[in-house]
């Protein structure tokens, strides 16, 4: 009876959404108030279907109703119950019954803290979402129905696979898909603009903040998606060029790019025909990430059930959505004119720099990504292309960005002089030299160097601006406390981002000097790595609530000196009858030691060790760009119409 | 910038997105043919004459060597296969309905024990002209092996001209396979 509510309430909302895409469409067209006026009652409406359809298909697994082929196909009676719950979006039904159920609630957030925008550009925006939402809900409700039932029904499930039995991957998908779908709603704003035919200042206003929420949501889920990699996965490494990280970095890299141009469309109404590209390119680059991956087309380490079929289906809705906008953008972009005028050394020439070097990024790991398909197209070669291709070109373009980065927000819009403000910046340029300089003369590991020395450049380089603006050492105590007050957030928001960039580099230059070894322990026997001593005490025997572990006890001496006791181990999975390695981790906060257990050969472990010089970094400054990101979306300046609607807002950059 | 110019440039990105949905397309229909396989490494036999090889017999099937094949002066295949492998089980219809159809397949048990392979055959059918042992599993290394079950097409030349790694499905059977038997015949 549930999962048949469920499957009503999913038709319900394929019906709400196809109205959703029509009638505030005609509407707006038709300048009819009525017809614009259903479109937040419909957007609301199917997120409220979707939600019911979703908590049915949540109330399946968790009482395990093997009647459901999701749910015997991915659960069992045993499984813990958070990850009955958290396993309903780890298989590709499920995962994309929650995009459409956050693609919903973006509609629905525009319905509800939309109230001040102009009822037809409302109303486009509503029918835009509700189009994008039509289209990929008949694909879920057609090929990849999560409330599907099965006859007979087994007696027991077939378990998740247990990699993503773990907390980490259970927030990931959410997070990044609430990242990935936040970008419908600037592409929405996008192709509405087209059809009124009008971007101006009040437009960036209102882009602004969805970009932000959208940006931060998608950076946390790639940091979790990564750290899930590290400590899960086991092999060691936090990115590896695979064409679904890559997927998930490319509309980050646009992402980011639109964040910044969204300002210069704001502040100085110039880059608009640009900034609508971004928009539309950014969605698409999320479209194709969540979708592309799922026809099997691209080899990755991420499994997705090959089906053409479902290719077939998806790339008609990617060829609607993608080619109808791009359509659009040619015949209707060319009557936007761009009012604001700038020199080249200015703060919107900084942010367009910004721009060409993060699409710069941008392409060229999307070639990397795609060319294995090119190449069997056009050469019939078969090949692969792996890290020393992105390394090789992310990394040169990476540093005048990050060069830029610390520059940028010191220069003056319109017109500005380098030297005033480089000198501005002196004291971040000579601390990142030392920095670089020492690590180099330490170290002999030039990548490493110029990793150490970005980091300080950018981190100091953002204090410095923030030290500039609020006339820190310069001006008296009075007058430093009345400016802290009177900086906006967004300020201190994006300082906050740029300095967690500099974290991350620093924490990517720590990983580049990790040192690791694979060797074949007896018990009792220790091993010398990385200025450590590793001992394997024992190796025993565990038992879990839906699996069975072998536990290698390993203790960690330096100098001497107890470091840690830690107990990497192998969990066998009883049903699924796959075994994961348990990844043993113990952190610092400056390096983390890492013992994955192995094989066991004639008595011995094989044991994979690791020292990674300031691991977390990564992750803790991927986190803070994300919390500059909120912060920023705090600023009340960002939100048209300001203090009834401050709640609104905070609660938008949570719930979209 | 004339007009014209800026309107072709404002058109360049539909461009782009066709050609990537042009290309995702044909890469999709040729992965419902089987033709492009995103995971599969092709074989290094592709176009080469069949490695040399001489192998004993499961009795009572008498063994063979390469040279056998190439003197029976049809298209053949040959399948590696192994009692313990269950993609075998569940491809072994499809090469009894390709014996049916006249096809000869030259078996090669790969590192498998004498009984385990005669219950196989038993338990699944005897799709094969004849059956040889790879116990070692030499012969499999010389081919280039990716795993048990594979498939290799061998002209009336000795020349390999198609390879399926993996279980053969009937899908695979009738739409790479036939076309190729039927050429070749």
């Amino acid at each position: 009876m549930i999962p048949e509510l469920g499957h009503f309430a999913l038709a319900l909302a394929v019906a709400i959404a196809g109205a959703q895409a029509v009638l505030p469409l005609w509407g707006a067209r038709a300048r009819d108030a009525r017809l614009m006026a259903t479109a937040p009652a419909l957007a609301i409406g199917q997120m409220l279907a979707l939600l019911a359809a979703y908590g049915c298909l949540i109330w399946s697994a968790v009482v395990d109703d093997f009647s459901v082929a999701n749910v015997a196909e991915n659960s069992n009676s045993l499984k813990p119950l958070i990850y009955k719950i958290t396993g309903t979006w780890g298989n590709h039904e499920g995962s994309i019954l929650l995009w459409c159920l956050i693609l919903a609630l973006c509609g629905g957030a525009v319905a509800l803290f939309g109230r001040t925008l102009p009822s037809s550009l409302r109303a486009r925006v509503i029918g835009v979402l509700g189009f994008t939402s039509a289209g990929f809900l008949l694909f879920a409700l057609t090929t990849s129905n999560p409330l599907d039932r099965v006859w007979p029904p087994p007696i027991d499930g077939r378990d998740m696979n247990p990699l993503l039995q773990d907390p980490g991957l259970a927030v990931h998908p959410p997070v990044l898909y609430a990242g990935y779908v936040g970008f419908a709603i600037p592409f929405a704003f996008a192709v509405a603009a087209l059809l009124e035919g009008r971007v101006d200042a009040a437009w960036g206003r209102w882009v602004r903040p969805w970009t932000l929420a959208a940006w931060s949501l998608l950076t946390g889920g790639i940091a979790l998606g990564s750290w899930w990699a590290y400590y899960e996965l086991g092999w060691g490494g936090y990115w590896f060029w695979d064409p679904v990280e890559n997927a998930s970095l490319l509309p980050w890299l646009s992402g980011t790019a639109l964040l910044h141009s969204a300002i210069v469309v704001e502040k100085r109404e110039a880059l608009k025909i640009w900034t609508i590209l971004l928009a539309i390119g950014t969605f698409s680059l999320s479209l194709c990430g969540t979708f592309m991956v799922r026809s099997g087309i691209l080899n990755s380490v991420h499994t997705f059930a090959n089906d053409p079929a479902r290719g077939v289906f998806i790339l008609g809705l990617l060829a609607l959505v993608i080619g109808g906008s791009l359509l659009l953008f040619a015949l209707r972009a060319p009557v936007m004119s761009a009012t604001g005028i700038f020199a080249p050394i200015s703060r919107e020439g900084a942010l367009v720099l910004n721009n060409i070097l993060l699409c710069s990024i941008c392409a060229v790991v999307l070639t990397g990504t795609t060319y294995p398909l090119f190449a069997e197209l056009l050469f019939g070669a078969k090949l692969s292309v792996g890290p020393p291709y992105f390394q090789a070109t992310v990394f040169p373009l990476a540093v005048p960005l990050f060069l830029a980065m610390s520059l940028g927000p010191v220069l003056p819009w319109k017109r500005a002089e380098l030297w005033p403000a480089l000198l501005k910046l002196w004291w971040a340029a000579l601390i990142a030299a030392v920095v670089g300089t020492a690590a180099y003369l330490g170290l002999r590991a030039s990548f490493a160097a110029v990793g150490f020395a970005a980091s300080a450049w950018l981190i100091f380089g953002s204090l410095a601006e923030l030290v500039e603006r609020t006339r820190l050492f310069r001006a008296p105590f009075a007058t430093f406390r009345s400016r802290v007050a009177a900086q906006p957030l967004s300020v201190w928001g994006s300082a906050v981002a740029h300095a967690g960039m500099g974290v991350t580099v620093a924490g990517i230059a720590g990983m580049s000097l990790a040192v690791s070894t694979i060797v074949a322990v007896h018990p009792g026997e220790t091993v010398q790595l990385g200025g450590y001593d590793w001992t394997l005490l024992a190796l025993r025997d565990d038992q879990g609530p839906n699996y069975t572990a072998r536990v290698a006890d390993i203790r960690v001496t330096r100098n001497g000196d107890d470091v840690v006791t830690f107990h990497p181990s192998r969990r066998m999975f009883t049903v699924q009858k796959s075994s994961v390695t348990d990844t043993a981790i113990q952190t610092n906060g400056l390096r983390d030691l890492y013992a994955v257990l192995g094989e066991e050969r004639d008595d011995a472990a094989v044991l994979r060790l690791h020292v990674n010089p300031l691991a977390p970094w990564i992750w803790f400054g991927a986190l803070v760009m994300a919390a500059g990101g909120v912060l920023s979306l705090a600023d009340r300046r960002l939100r048209v119409g300001a203090p009834a609607r401050r709640a609104a807002g905070v609660k938008a950059g949570i719930a979209s | 910038m004339n007009n014209l110019q800026r309107r072709a440039l404002l058109l360049a990105p539909l461009g782009l997105a066709a050609i990537g949905g042009a290309s995702f397309w044909t890469l999709l229909r040729r992965m419902d043919k089987g033709t492009y396989d995103p995971r599969g490494i092709p074989s290094m036999l592709l176009d080469k004459p069949l490695p040399r090889f001489s192998l004993p017999g499961q009795s009572p099937s008498q063994g063979f060597a390469s040279a056998d094949v190439v003197a029976s002066g049809r298209p053949a295949l040959i399948n590696f296969f192994a009692s313990w492998c269950i993609p075998c089980v569940q491809e072994a219809p499809v090469l009894m309905a390709l014996k049916r159809q006249g096809t000869p397949i030259w078996g090669i048990a790969y590192k498998d024990k004498v009984d385990a392979t005669s219950g196989f055959l038993q338990q699944y059918g005897d799709p094969y002209t004849r059956i040889a042992r790879d116990e070692p599993g030499t012969v499999a290394i010389d081919f280039g092996l990716y795993g048990v079950p594979e498939t290799y097409l061998v002209d009336r030349q000795g020349i390999v001209r198609w390879r399926w790694a993996g279980g053969m499905t009937d899908d695979i059977a009738r739409q790479s396979l036939a076309p190729l038997l039927k050429s070749l015949a």
